[in-house]
C-alpha cells in the first residue's frame, strides 16, 4: 500500500474515532445524569413523599405545595407567553415585511435569548414586583418566566411555519381565501407539531429555572396550596437549592427525590410531545 | 376570433390591453393584447421563461402575493377592470380559479380539500356541501374512484388523482374561468391523459386559460394558442402571435412561431 493512502486511511480512522467519541460522551452524560437521579431520587418516592406537605423543618414528610407551586408557575407562564409569542412568530414568518422594523424585532429576541436568567429574576422584581406593585407572586414570577421562554416560542413558530410549503398557501389564496384565513385554516394546523413541540422545550426550560423566581415567585416554606395568582409559592427548583443549601441534618435522599419529580416530569412532558409529533408527522408529509 | 361552443352570452372572457409586468426595476413582460374567449381552452406556449406563468398569475392578481411585481395595462374580465376598485383580489380569486403545476392538496381529508373553498364563501349547509364535494368531483372525473371514502386524507391519493383533486377543489368555488400552470408536467403520461379528458369536458362550462410546456398538449387540448418569447435575456417577453390552435400549428403567421412549433428552438 502507498503511503499517501496509508496516511489518508489512518485520518479517517482518526476522525471517526474523535467523532464517535464526541458523541458518545453527550449520551453518556445525558445516560449518566438520568440514571444516577434516578438511582439516588427514587427510593424517596413514595404516595405519601408526592401529597404530603414538608414536615420537620423539611427533613420530612413530601413535596406536595411545591409540585402544585411549580405546576401552577409553568402553566401560567404557558398562558402568558403561548399566545404572545405564537403571534408574533406569526408576523414575522407571514406578514412581516423585509424592513428596518423587523430587522429591530429580530435583533430584540436574539438580546432576550441572550440575557442571563439571574438579571431576568432582578428585571422582574423592579418591574413587575415592584414597580407594578404585584408583589411576589404566581403572576409576577409567571410574566418574568414568560420573558424567558418567548423568544423560544417565537422561533419555534417562525421555523414551523417556515417549514410549509408555500404551494398550500398560494392553493388557499387562489380559492379566494384571505391571508388570514390561509393561515388559520391551512398553515398554523400544519404547524402545530412544530410550534407545540418547540414551545414545550422552553416551557420545560422555565420550569426549571430557579433565578428568575428566586425574588419573584418562590417562598421558602408554605404548606397551603396558592388560592390565586397573587399568592407567593413553593417551587421545585428552589426547593432544592434551599434544601441543598439551607437545611442542615436533611436526609439526601429528600433531594434526590425532588430533583427526581422535576427531570421526571419534564421528561415526561417532552416525550409526550415528541410522541404526538410523530404521530402528526405520519400524517401530514409533502 | 375563436368562439368556444357554448359562447352566446357565457361569463368568463379575458380582455388583455397592453399588460406588462414589472418586479422591481425588471419589465419581465411587455405590451401583451389578446382575447380570451369564454368557455374555450386558450393555451400559453413558449420556450422556460418566457413570462407564460407571469402573464398567468396577472389574470387571478397572485402576482399581488408575491412582492414587489407590478402590473401595468389593463385586464377586463367579462368588462370589469380587475385592477380596478370595485374588485376586490379576494372575490376575484373565487371566479378565477388555479390549478398549480405541481398537485398540491391541503392536508385534510378529500372532502374538506373540496369544501376549502365553499367553506370560504361561508356555505355551512351539510346537504348544501355535500351536493357541491360530488358535483366538483365528478366534473374532475374522480368521483369513481373516491366517493366511497370521502374522509380519506388527501395524501393517499396517487399524484395524479391529488391533481384532479386540485381540480374538483377549484371547481367547488362555480369559477368562470380556471387558471392552469402546467398541470400535469408532474404527471404520468396516463394521468396526464385523464387531466386532458377533464380539460376538455370543462371547457363545456367554464373558460381554461392553460400554460404548456408540451406542444402536442397545446395542439390536442386548445382551441386558441398564444406564443410568447423572450428575444434576450435583457428584453421582456413578448406576445408574438395568438389565434386559433388549428391555423397557428398548421400556418403560423411569424416565423419565429414556425420555428419554435416545427421545433427548432425552445
Amino acid at each position: 500500500m502507498n503511503r499517501r493512502i496509508r496516511q489518508a486511511r489512518i485520518a479517517q480512522t482518526v476522525a471517526v474515532a474523535v467523532t464517535g467519541t464526541a458523541a458518545a460522551l453527550v449520551v453518556a452524560a445525558a445516560l449518566f445524569l438520568l440514571v444516577y437521579i434516578t438511582v439516588r431520587g427514587l427510593p424517596a418516592i413514595s404516595w405519601e413523599f408526592l401529597t404530603d406537605v414538608p414536615r420537620q423543618q423539611m427533613k420530612a414528610g413530601g413535596i406536595f405545595p411545591v409540585i402544585m407551586g411549580t405546576l401552577a408557575l409553568t402553566l401560567a407562564t404557558a398562558a402568558l407567553s403561548l399566545p404572545v409569542g405564537v403571534a408574533a412568530g406569526i408576523y414575522l414568518s407571514e406578514y412581516a415585511p423585509r424592513s428596518r422594523f423587523t430587522r429591530v424585532i429580530r435583533l430584540s429576541i436574539s438580546n432576550m435569548a441572550g440575557v442571563p436568567s439571574i438579571v431576568y429574576g432582578l428585571f422582574g422584581l423592579a418591574l413587575f414586583v415592584i414597580l407594578m406593585g404585584i408583589g411576589k407572586s404566581i403572576l409576577a414570577g409567571a410574566l418574568t418566566l414568560a420573558c424567558l421562554t418567548l423568544p423560544v416560542i417565537i422561533t419555534a413558530t417562525e421555523e414551523a411555519l417556515r417549514q410549509i410549503p408555500t404551494d398550500l398557501r398560494q392553493a388557499s389564496l387562489a380559492l379566494g381565501a384571505t391571508r388570514w384565513r390561509t393561515i388559520y385554516k391551512v398553515v398554523l394546523p400544519a404547524a402545530a407539531p412544530g410550534i407545540v413541540t418547540g414551545s414545550i422545550l422552553g416551557l420545560s426550560r422555565a420550569a426549571g429555572e430557579t433565578a428568575p423566581i428566586l425574588f419573584t415567585a418562590a417562598v421558602y416554606y408554605k404548606r397551603q396550596l396558592p388560592d390565586s395568582v397573587f399568592a407567593d409559592v413553593m417551587a421545585l427548583p428552589y426547593h432544592i437549592f434551599i434544601l441543598a443549601t439551607q437545611v442542615t441534618g436533611r436526609p439526601d435522599d429528600i433531594i434526590w427525590g425532588t430533583a427526581f419529580v422535576l427531570v421526571g416530569g419534564v421528561t415526561a412532558i417532552s416525550v409526550a410531545a415528541a410522541a404526538w409529533r410523530s404521530a402528526q408527522r405520519r400524517k401530514v408529509r409533502w | 376570433m375563436v368562439t368556444g361552443p357554448a359562447n352566446n352570452g357565457a361569463k368568463g372572457s379575458f380582455d388583455l390591453k397592453e399588460v406588462s409586468v414589472t418586479y422591481g426595476s425588471e419589465t419581465a413582460v411587455a405590451g401583451v393584447s389578446m382575447h380570451i374567449p369564454p368557455c374555450a381552452v386558450t393555451a400559453l406556449i413558449g420556450p422556460s421563461g418566457c413570462g407564460k406563468s407571469t402573464l398567468l398569475r396577472c389574470l387571478n392578481r397572485m402576482n399581488d402575493e408575491l412582492g414587489n411585481a407590478t402590473v401595468g395595462g389593463t385586464i377586463l374580465l367579462d368588462g370589469v377592470d380587475i385592477y380596478g376598485k370595485e374588485l376586490d383580489p379576494v372575490e376575484l380569486r373565487t371566479k378565477v380559479g388555479q390549478v398549480f403545476q405541481k398537485p398540491n392538496p391541503f392536508p385534510m381529508s378529500i372532502y374538506d380539500n373540496v369544501a376549502y373553498g365553499p367553506r370560504t364563501q361561508g356555505i355551512r349547509r351539510r346537504a348544501e356541501l355535500d351536493e357541491v364535494v360530488e358535483r366538483s368531483l365528478k366534473r374532475s372525473a374522480l368521483w369513481g374512484e373516491v366517493k366511497k371514502d370521502l374522509k380519506k386524507h388527501a395524501f393517499e391519493l396517487s399524484g395524479g388523482q391529488q391533481q384532479r383533486l386540485c381540480i374538483a377543489r377549484a371547481l367547488a368555488t362555480q369559477p368562470e374561468v380556471v387558471l392552469m400552470d402546467e398541470p400535469a408536467s408532474s404527471l404520468d403520461p396516463i394521468s396526464t391523459q385523464q387531466i386532458e379528458d377533464t380539460i376538455a369536458e370543462l371547457k363545456e362550462h367554464v373558460t381554461i386559460v392553460i400554460v404548456t410546456h408540451n406542444m402536442q398538449q397545446a395542439a390536442r387540448i386548445s382551441d386558441q394558442t398564444a406564443f410568447m418569447l423572450r428575444e434576450s435575456m435583457e428584453a421582456p417577453a413578448e406576445l408574438i402571435e395568438v389565434g386559433e390552435t388549428r391555423v397557428m400549428f398548421t400556418n403560423p403567421r411569424d416565423k419565429r412561431t414556425e420555428a419554435y412549433i416545427t421545433g427548432r428552438f425552445g
